[in-house]
């Protein structure tokens, strides 16, 4: 197990490394200057040419690189031009934990409602249950994301006035009131997805030949469905989740805008109206890093989940 | 005890006339799985539905009273009436030709930007799948570590970079996408290859091309399809998400993520301006996943009846 | 010997796309207590059907066991218990194996908690009196290593090993009959041989009764007590081993008895298959479903469909060739072989 861990976290180096560069290269790629390129801010003299020096701006392009790689080792993750002397540490910091709670909640409520779901519909099959729980994952899959956060904002929140809309940390109930929209607005299109895999999974699972013998065994139900059934079931589901969390990274930038959710997805995305490159610079490559850890944490838990996997078959 | 007739008792035997008449009509594969579509009505009514978004895209533009383009500042905002069948946007630009217009965008994305994944992973999974060893190793691995570059970030850093268009759209969506139907190829052309049929028919003395056309294509054909009703739609999707940061279709050009952008301003006082966008996205999504699911079935071969 | 197990008048149908299929269209047997009695026939004569019936293993829907059906399990009709009264039924009172012992365990839980399912089930036992339990039981079967395999998955056994822990499972609560669905049908030729030893073994250790649905004639001759030939959803032809080893008098168990390969079959002779597939049983035939396929068929045969001859006490055939009227005819091979 350890060494596939390693193996894996050498993997994780390898691409970071890959994506940092990347990141360098299409960002420097950019006719002009990042200084004169954040929109719209005419920098006073004395704060433009410490940028110039921090980033080494009037170096050659391998000297930045370099720079740029040896800061990143560091974990240092820059400064922001278009909001000059803050650095995007500190922006990091601060709204990471909300992006983080956000993301949770969505995949915590996809994976629950989604397995749930997808159970009874199998379970009801061709029932008026079913049908719903066909529609709704139906819904879910086939109508963006951001047109739902849309609908539910303005729908729920503003026209209806339930004060679910906005957003406010002063205390633990207002965070789970402001938080809640868009967390379902996050969660759905993973919900949906879940639930309708789920339901195939379990009504593939139900016409096992093992599921026979359990039967002619005398198993009663409650054991059937659970130890039988649903424990070979949910192991598909499983392989989804991993990339289910890049869907949740990239759908934070459109959800977080829109609720106005102070989280790192809002960020990036002022960050990228604004063209303050380094800031996008580093939040990319921190999104990248999240997206790799948490899909390696999402292979230990199916290799421990089910017994069939050996740690080094990977699938290809 | 019944009397019978000692001629009854006559030993006849059997005729091969007998036989025959046991077995049923024997049904290609194909014909087997258009049935099989056909009967799905959901997946009809898809595929019809499709159609009709298809022909609108095309003549949409051309019914609407004025040019898609223009700006009539006496009709801001309007609701739907009798000149403008969407009503009007925040520019006064008619919203039901802008919406077609914006229609042949997203869909045009979606089609081309496919075609090209599909030919750059047929092509590249065919090579792995078929030479296997040393290339195929190199390959993979090469396809690895473009997939855990998360794409989406790949995709917004370009359209940062290159100047914006639907091309470029295309291009920044294709550049990781390619990877899933590669492996799909490279997966069916290994099986095919180490399959019984094809071996039994190289044994026959098959030549490789007879072996291609008629085994390799028709069991790829059917994946590919469906690969295809699952992607464009994804293609559609991820257009009015780039839109929606603001990477995407540019003003007076539009698409239907560009249009639900603007409408999003609007929806407090003027919501049909997001509305009709959102419905036609998620109609023709709608439709795509459901036709997939439905070719899907009907592709089965373990569903043959 | 006592009886354990009547069925009378079973008729088991399938709804499906194409119309309603007969698979089992009235049958009469039983089983008794301690004895082997085998089913033979070719893939689609109803056979697995029958076996999952005796269990109330039928999915319904599609499958339907039709009104005036009988199953008595000591007296009782297993037709009319209630969930309840079929849980404690099965697995205990009577249990299965089936064919494919890959598919048939379940690949997420030890080969060890499946057997001590049953028992904690069935006998009560506490958890970790089932796990040495199940340890005896993979001894009993002759697997090596027990302690340490009752611990493992699967996966991690070869095809001739699961199907001997399948029969652990089926066994651990000694039921008074054990059903075996073809259960060297997926195996190599010699572990074959090895599996009917043990299933033989193990019955005269537990007095099991064993119901073996085969369509190999060949498994069956060490084994069966009795043997009962099906056809189309019909027994045609049922008697105890000598009888229908030495005895035929259906041209359909001959033909079968035919197809068994022989030691002495030379290198260039053919082997014997049967012309002709089985009849569509959406329609059945109004006569003798084996006519179209029989050498010796009559035009009586397409008419009718024949009635039960009582050769012996245990030796009965459905077959017009039985009728005074028909010619007599001799069985058309060497009877007995190196039987």
């Amino acid at each position: 197990m350890a060494k596939y861990i390693l193996k894996r976290i050498g993997y994780m180096i390898i691409t970071l490394w890959v994506v940092a560069t990347i990141t360098f290269v299409l960002i420097n790629a950019i006719p002009g200057d990042p200084i004169s390129a954040s929109a719209g801010k005419v920098l006073d003299k004395k704060v433009a040419a410490e940028i110039m020096k921090k980033y080494k701006l009037d170096q050659p392009e391998y000297v930045r690189y370099g720079t740029y790689i040896s800061d990143l080792v560091h974990g240092d993750m820059g400064m922001s031009i278009h909001y000059p002397g803050q650095k995007v540490n500190d922006i990091i910091a601060k709204e990471f934990p909300v992006s983080l709670r956000l993301a949770l909640q969505a995949v915590t409520i996809g994976i629950v409602f989604g397995i749930v779901l997808g159970i009874i519909a199998a379970f009801k099959r061709n029932t008026w249950v079913d049908y719903t729980v066909i529609f709704i994952a139906l819904i879910g899959v086939c109508v963006p994301g951001f047109v739902l956060a849309i609908l539910l904002q303005y729908g729920l929140g503003a026209k209806f006035g339930l004060k679910i809309a906005g957003w406010s940390a002063k205390s633990l109930f207002d965070i789970y009131r402001y938080s809640l929209l868009p967390s379902i607005a996050l969660a759905m299109a993973g919900l949906a997805s879940n639930a309708r895999f789920m339901r195939t999974s379990v009504l593939e699972v139900i016409n096992q030949d093992y599921v026979l013998t359990a039967k002619s065994k005398g198993v009663g139900k409650v054991s059937l469905v659970w130890k039988h059934i649903i424990r070979n079931a949910i192991l598909p589901v499983v392989t989804m989740i991993g990339p289910r969390i890049a869907y949740v990274i990239t759908g934070s930038l459109v959800v977080e805008s829109i609720f106005s959710v102070p989280g790192l997805g809002r960020e990036l995305v002022s960050a990228i109206s604004n063209r303050d490159y380094t800031v996008v610079m580093s939040l990319t490559v921190f999104f990248a890093f999240l997206y790799i850890v948490s899909l390696l944490i999402v292979d230990i838990v199916y290799v421990l989940v089910d017994p069939r996997i050996k740690l080094t078959q990977r699938k290809g | 005890m019944k009397k019978y007739s000692k001629d009854l008792f006559k030993i006849i035997g059997y005729s091969n006339k007998d036989l025959d008449v046991m077995v049923r009509p024997n049904v290609s594969y194909w014909q087997d799985a258009w049935r099989r579509l056909k009967k799905n009505k959901v997946a009809m009514v898809s595929m019809v539905l499709l159609i009709i978004i298809i022909i609108m895209s095309i003549i949409g533009p051309m019914i609407a009273s004025v040019n898609y383009q223009t700006q009539n500042y006496d009709l801001l905002d309007k609701n739907p009436m009798a000149k403008h069948w969407f009503g009007t946007d925040n520019l006064g630009r008619d919203l039901f030709g802008r919406l077609w217009m914006g229609a042949r965008v997203s869909l045009r994305i979606g089609f081309i930007g496919t075609l090209i994944e599909l030919l750059v992973g047929c092509v590249y999974g065919g090579i792995c799948g078929y030479f296997g060893g040393v290339v195929d190793t190199i390959l993979m691995r090469i396809v690895e570590v473009i997939v855990s570059v998360p794409y989406l970030i790949v995709v917004i850093l370009l359209l940062l970079v290159l100047p914006k268009g639907e091309g470029t759209i295309i291009i920044a969506l294709c550049i990781t996408g390619w990877t899933g139907i590669a492996r799909l190829i490279r997966g069916q052309v290994m099986q095919l290859k180490e399959s019984d049929y094809v071996l039994a028919a190289k044994a026959l003395g098959a030549s490789p091309t007879r072996i291609i056309a008629k085994h390799l294509i028709p069991n790829t054909i059917g994946i590919i399809l469906v690969y295809m009703s699952m992607d464009i739609p994804a293609f559609i999707f991820d257009e009015a998400f780039l839109s929606f940061l603001g990477l995407g279709i540019q003003s007076p050009k539009t698409s239907w993520g560009a249009l639900i952008f603007d409408g999003q301003s609007q929806m407090m006082f003027h919501p049909h301006e997001f509305i009709f966008p959102a419905i036609a996205i998620s109609v023709t999504m709608l439709a795509f996943n459901l036709l997939g699911d439905g070719l899907r079935d009907a592709l089965d071969p373990k569903l043959r009846q | 010997m006592s009886k354990l197990l009547e069925v009378k008048n079973l008729r088991v149908s399938y709804h499906t796309y194409a119309g309603e299929v007969q698979s089992v269209r009235g049958i009469d047997f039983e089983v008794n207590e301690g004895e082997t009695l085998a089913i033979v026939g070719e893939s689609g004569c109803g056979k697995t059907v029958t076996a999952k019936s005796l269990m109330r293993l039928i999915q319904i829907p599609p499958g339907e066991i039709k009104e005036g059906s009988e199953i008595l399990y000591k007296g009782k009709d297993i037709l009319k218990m209630n969930q309840e009264q079929l849980r404690h039924f099965r697995g205990a009172e009577i249990s299965m194996i089936f064919q494919d012992p890959m598919t048939s365990l379940n690949p997420t839980m030890t080969i060890g908690k499946q057997i001590a399912e049953s028992l904690i089930i069935h006998r009560n036992m506490k958890k970790k009196e089932a796990m040495n339990e199940a340890i005896k039981m993979l001894k009993l079967v002759n697997i090596p290593n027990a302690e340490r395999r009752v611990k493992q998955y699967p996966h991690e056994f070869s095809g001739g090993m699961r199907q001997r822990a399948m029969i652990a499972i089926a066994l651990a609560c000694i039921p008074k009959i054990l059903v075996a669905d073809e259960p060297t049908t997926a195996l190599d030729v010699t572990i074959q041989a090895q599996i009917m030893d043990l299933i033989k073994d193990l019955q005269d250790k537990l007095g099991t009764a064993v119901v073996l649905i085969t369509h190999d004639l060949g498994v069956v001759a060490d084994v069966a007590d009795r043997i009962q030939v099906m056809y189309a959803g019909k027994i045609i032809e049922r008697g105890n081993t000598d009888e229908m080893f030495y005895n035929p008098k259906h041209p359909y168990t001959w033909a079968l008895l035919q197809s068994v390969p022989r030691l002495e079959t030379g290198h260039k002779d053919s082997l014997y298959s049967i012309k002709g597939t089985p009849p569509d049983l959406v329609k059945p035939p109004i006569g003798c479903p084996f006519a179209p396929r029989c050498d010796y068929a009559m035009e009586i045969c397409k008419q009718e469909m024949p009635e039960a001859t009582i050769i012996t006490e245990s030796h009965q055939a459905l077959c017009w060739l039985q009728h005074p009227n028909a010619p007599k005819v001799e069985v058309p091979f060497g009877i007995g072989g190196e039987n």
